[in-house]
């Protein structure tokens, strides 16, 4: 395996810019401003080296770095990408400048700290997804609560305190249950390989032959604290909570990254650790997931906050998310890992817009606008695009992540049954009415406040600057998504082959879906 | 060699203290120097081992681990003390040298190799404490915790004498070598068995652990707070270390472990009454006294797993919930106005804008009890856990992370005051060198521990071996 540091640098680059934030003082707010968004673009920058060096038709890690780091324990500084993780990555380095820069006029107070913590988010993050030793991976996922939590708790709404205790609390437990799992591993592998380990690498093959009794509970505890993580129903509750009082720039890295971390965990941790018990449990899980799907959109139809709206909303895409994952085809948890993506993109966007109306008038209500068309065009279009884009309209992002993760577990021979995609589908219909419906009460009709008037006024060039990257991945996944395919195909394919070496889930796939364009285009 | 110079240690302080009129400022930093001094010494001479006055005493392995803890600590509780003394005005010269005298008590604990030795080390520990605790007598509710703390620690005293006597009378003999090697032939025998419960029992009461807890919080309460930081530390470790050397039969020789489910009870008992009763606490010295409850359960997991992992586990968890607990209780002596004032979670609001130093240092020590990585707290919680699976106690480890879950409440309730909320009373925090650098010391080694746990970890496993 060739050494290679890049990942390290892209590690360290905003931990090392967080520190330095804490030298500047408070007064000097433009500074630290543009600090934090040169730190992070430096770090989008060296991501996208790492891109350039990465090799998407290698089935292995690539671009690893390993130092040993506590030896007694045999755990070592183990990181490394494969096309899933590179994804996230880049999805995490984008989307972290355009938060900051989204933050101009939001942040006020001391901001300092806030772009400390930003930064350390960041790095907790990229460290989740880039480490390839289990206990280096809960390191990252447990240190990266404590920035999220200071987000939500100092920069949040009314509510804050108990949201930020409750997102703490909630993701604590789950992921207690997970430290359990992982040490009951080290010690498990020490009884047959004979030396502990927590290297994920060996632990692959290892996990596979915990006797079945036992692997159901580990499977449940990693299971459990992904499941909190993304969130899957009923462990949904904090996140509304999370999302309505966090400020805008914690509620787009939250929806956009965060819950990444969830469903990347299933895919590289529950999937090819604990290949039996996921199969056996794909049917019961995914029932979870459609009543999410469904839940999550009929609770959002009702909503009257926007932004409490976009929460629930994240329930219900995630749901597909969790759908494709255990539906364990390739299209289907190829479809999943770029619904990842489109959601961090649309949902990303939309809390951004609701952001950027909320700055100007400090509501979120629906009732409260009507008929901003003609006030702010600008601004209508940009919301127009953002919310057809979480719709799924064809053309656009949503969309290609949704097909593959129906078309995948329509055919699933784990899930064994269509009803799960027939009711999935569903969700993809209650979405259109939902947002559609948002989308018309606050943008059509006659300016029924007057106040809109006076308050609203459309977006300024540097909120038109970090939309409008946005919205180029979203039409480019939307158009041409073998780019982002390709690059996760590979690396799809070799966790579904660690899966089915014991369970032949997945034949066959190819002459089933000939005519499905995307596959087609692929090819 | 280290007992010498504390000793001497003493002495000199006396003279110090009866020969100078500026004993005041002489006093602590020499006290600072002496501790440093042999927490130093003994660190460096950790692998040689060897037996003193006549297999009475250890010196090196796990008793000088033990004994850095302990001067270390002491040295960051002076360092504290000065400040919080000249605050209350309530400086004695006894102060230095009571807790220099305790600190010898505990190494003779920690280096016993004879169970009368751990008594004579136990007892001058303990009248220290008892002194200590009472040290601001013209306070009510000093005298109050003292006299609550004398009591039932002469409680324990009793158990424990009586727990000598009975193994005595089984095997004939104090001396710890000889039990050890013979333990198997003598477990044979269950008033030996017995006698080493009762034994136990009267040490689970300092330290601190369910049910044998009730005197805690009033005495951590009540004492002053540099002296309850230095109680909820040192003198925990101290106890801990009969523990660690009593139970070295079962450790080394694989003996069969008689006490896995009394230790196993009395942790989880531990664990989950801390936690649970440690959320409607208020007062941050009383939290503080519950969360030691639930600390002491977590440790004594190690106990129930007894194996050699968990044992190094256990001194680690020590050695960081010291830094941790000192850097907490430094903090809250500091925001502490005269009169016990400002020991409410409620003066803490809005603390960062008034010392963003000391909320961000209160955040990180709380952050770190509650065991958040990459801070000392996760890994001290880590070594044990992974101890109990590999003793087949993965119920014990379960019920850990669970009451874990629970404390993050209440520790992080704190930074939530701290951070989160507006503050509501006007007051100025006046410290000085001392208190800060008994922090800042406490915080680097709290981050240094959590980033390169090998270092600490690598010399206790020397130590253990």
């Amino acid at each position: 395996m060739i050494n290679s540091e890049i990942l390290t640098y892209l590690l360290l680059t905003p931990i090392i810019s967080s520190i330095l934030v804490l030298l500047f003082k408070n007064e000097q707010a433009k500074l630290i401003r543009w600090f934090g968004v040169a730190a992070s673009l430096i770090a989008f920058v060296i991501s996208l080296v790492a891109y350039t060096q990465f090799d998407q038709a290698n089935p292995l890690f690539q671009l690893t770095h390993q130092v040993v780091w506590i030896k007694s324990l045999n755990v070592s500084y183990f990181v490394g990408v494969d096309g899933i993780s590179m994804l996230l990555i880049l999805l995490t380095t984008f989307l972290t400048p355009l938060t900051l820069l989204s933050t101009w006029n939001a942040i006020e107070k001391n901001l300092r700290m806030f772009t400390f913590s930003m930064l350390l988010l960041e790095a907790g993050m990229l460290g989740v997804f880039m480490s390839l030793d289990l206990f280096l991976f809960y390191i990252f996922w447990e240190a990266m609560l404590i920035p999220m939590y200071f987000i939500i708790g100092i920069w949040g709404g009314e509510r804050r305190i108990y949201a930020s205790i409750k997102f703490f609390i909630f993701t604590m437990f789950g992921s207690l249950l997970m430290l359990v799992a992982i040490i009951w591993l080290a010690v498990y592998a020490s009884s047959i390989t004979g030396f502990f380990t927590t290297n994920l690498l060996d632990l692959y093959k290892v996990g596979p032959t915990v006797p079945h009794q036992i692997q159901a509970w580990m499977f449940g505890a990693f299971f459990l604290s992904f499941a909190i993580k993304v969130p899957l129903f009923p462990l949904h509750t904090w996140l509304p909570d999370a999302h309505v009082e966090a400020p805008t720039a914690g509620s787009v890295i939250l929806a956009g990254v965060l819950l990444k971390m969830g469903t990347y965990g299933l895919v590289r941790f529950c999937l090819p650790l604990f290949p039996q018990s996921s199969v056996e449990y794909a049917p019961i899980i995914s029932v979870f997931a459609v009543i999410g799907i469904i839940y999550g959109a009929l609770v959002s139809m009702v909503q009257t906050d926007m932004k409490k709206l976009v929460a629930y909303s994240s329930v219900s895409h995630l749901g597909f998310v969790v759908l494709g994952i255990f539906a364990m085809t390739i299209e289907s948890v190829q479809g999943a890992v770029i619904q990842m993506v489109n959601h961090g993109l649309s949902t990303g966007a939309l809390f951004l817009l609701v952001g950027i109306a909320y700055e100007r008038t400090h509501r979120r209500d629906i009732a409260f606008y009507g008929g901003i068309a003609k006030l702010v065009p600008v601004y209508s279009v940009a919301l127009m695009i953002a919310v057809l884009s979480s719709v799924g309209l064809p053309g656009l992002n949503g969309f290609v992540g949704e097909f593959l993760i129906l078309l995948g577990s329509y055919k699933s021979n784990v899930l064994g049954s269509v009803w799960f995609t027939v009711f999935a589908a569903t969700g993809v219909i209650f979405a259109a009415v939902y947002l559609l419906w948002m989308y018309q009460r606050v943008v059509f009709g006659k300016v029924t406040n007057h106040e809109l008037e006076h308050e609203l006024t459309d977006m300024n060039k540097r909120e038109i600057l970090f939309l409008a990257p946005i919205f180029l991945f979203i039409v480019w996944i939307g158009v041409y998504p073998s780019t982002f395919l390709n690059m996760t195909e590979v690396s799809v394919q070799t966790i579904l082959q660690q899966v089915s070496a014991i369970f032949f889930v997945n034949a066959l796939h190819r002459n089933w879906c000939w005519y499905c364009f995307i596959c087609y285009n692929r090819n | 060699m280290p007992y010498i110079v504390i000793g001497v240690g003493i002495v000199l302080s006396v003279i110090i203290e009866i020969s100078t009129k500026k004993s005041k400022e002489i006093l602590p930093w020499f006290s600072v120097l002496l501790f440093m001094g042999t927490a130093i010494y003994s660190i460096v001479n950790v692998s040689q081992s060897f037996v003193l006055f006549s297999g009475m005493l250890e010196v090196g392995g796990k008793s000088a681990i033990f004994n850095a803890i302990f001067n270390f600590s002491a040295a960051l509780i002076v360092l504290s003390s000065i400040d919080y003394l000249k605050k209350y005005e309530a400086y004695y010269g006894e102060y230095y040298i009571l807790i220099q005298s305790s600190v010898l008590g505990m190494m003779v604990m920690a280096s016993a190799q004879d169970i009368f030795m751990v008594f004579m080390g136990l007892e001058l520990m303990s009248i220290c404490f008892y002194a200590l605790v009472g040290i601001n007598r013209k306070r009510l509710s000093a005298n109050e915790a003292s006299l609550k703390y004398f009591l039932l620690g002469a409680f324990a005293t009793g158990f424990i004498v009586y727990g000598i006597a009975l193994i005595y009378g089984s095997a004939g003999s104090t001396s710890i070598q000889n039990l050890v090697e013979n333990f198997v032939s003598y477990s044979s025998n269950i008033i030996f068995v017995l006698g080493l419960l009762i034994f136990f029992v009267g040490f689970s009461f300092k330290i601190a652990a369910v049910p044998f807890h009730m005197w805690v919080p009033d005495v951590y309460e009540g004492s002053a707070t540099t002296v309850t930081g230095f109680m909820s530390t040192a003198g925990k470790a101290a106890a801990f270390s009969v523990f660690i050397i009593m139970l070295s039969a079962v450790v080394s020789y694989n003996a069969p472990n008689f006490f896995k489910n009394y230790f196993a009870v009395i942790s989880a008992l531990s664990m989950v009454l801390g936690s649970v009763v440690a959320i409607s606490q208020d007062n941050l010295k009383r939290m503080l006294a519950y969360s030691s409850i639930s600390h002491a359960g977590y440790m004594v997991i190690g106990l129930a797993a007894g194996n050699l992992y968990s044992i190094a586990g256990i001194i680690f968890y020590l050695a960081v919930y010291s830094f941790i607990n000192i850097g907490a209780f430094s903090v809250i002596s500091a925001i502490e106005g005269k009169d016990e004032s400002r020991i409410d979670i409620k003066s803490y609001a809005g603390l960062h804008s008034k010392s963003p130093f000391l909320a961000a240092m209160i955040s990180l020590f709380m952050f770190a009890l509650a065991g958040i990585p990459p801070l000392a707290g996760f890994f001290g919680k880590y070594y044990v856990f992974f101890g109990a699976i590999q003793a087949d106690l993965t119920w014990l480890a379960i019920v850990g992370v669970l009451s874990s879950v629970i404390s993050v409440y209440f520790y992080i309730r704190v930074v939530v005051y701290a951070y989160f909320k507006n503050s509501e009373e006007n007051f100025t925090i006046q410290t000085s060198v001392g208190t800060y650098s008994a922090i800042i010391v406490s915080a680097a080694l709290v981050i240094i521990c959590g980033f390169f746990p090998d270092l600490l970890l690598g010399i206790i496993t020397t130590a253990v071996k």
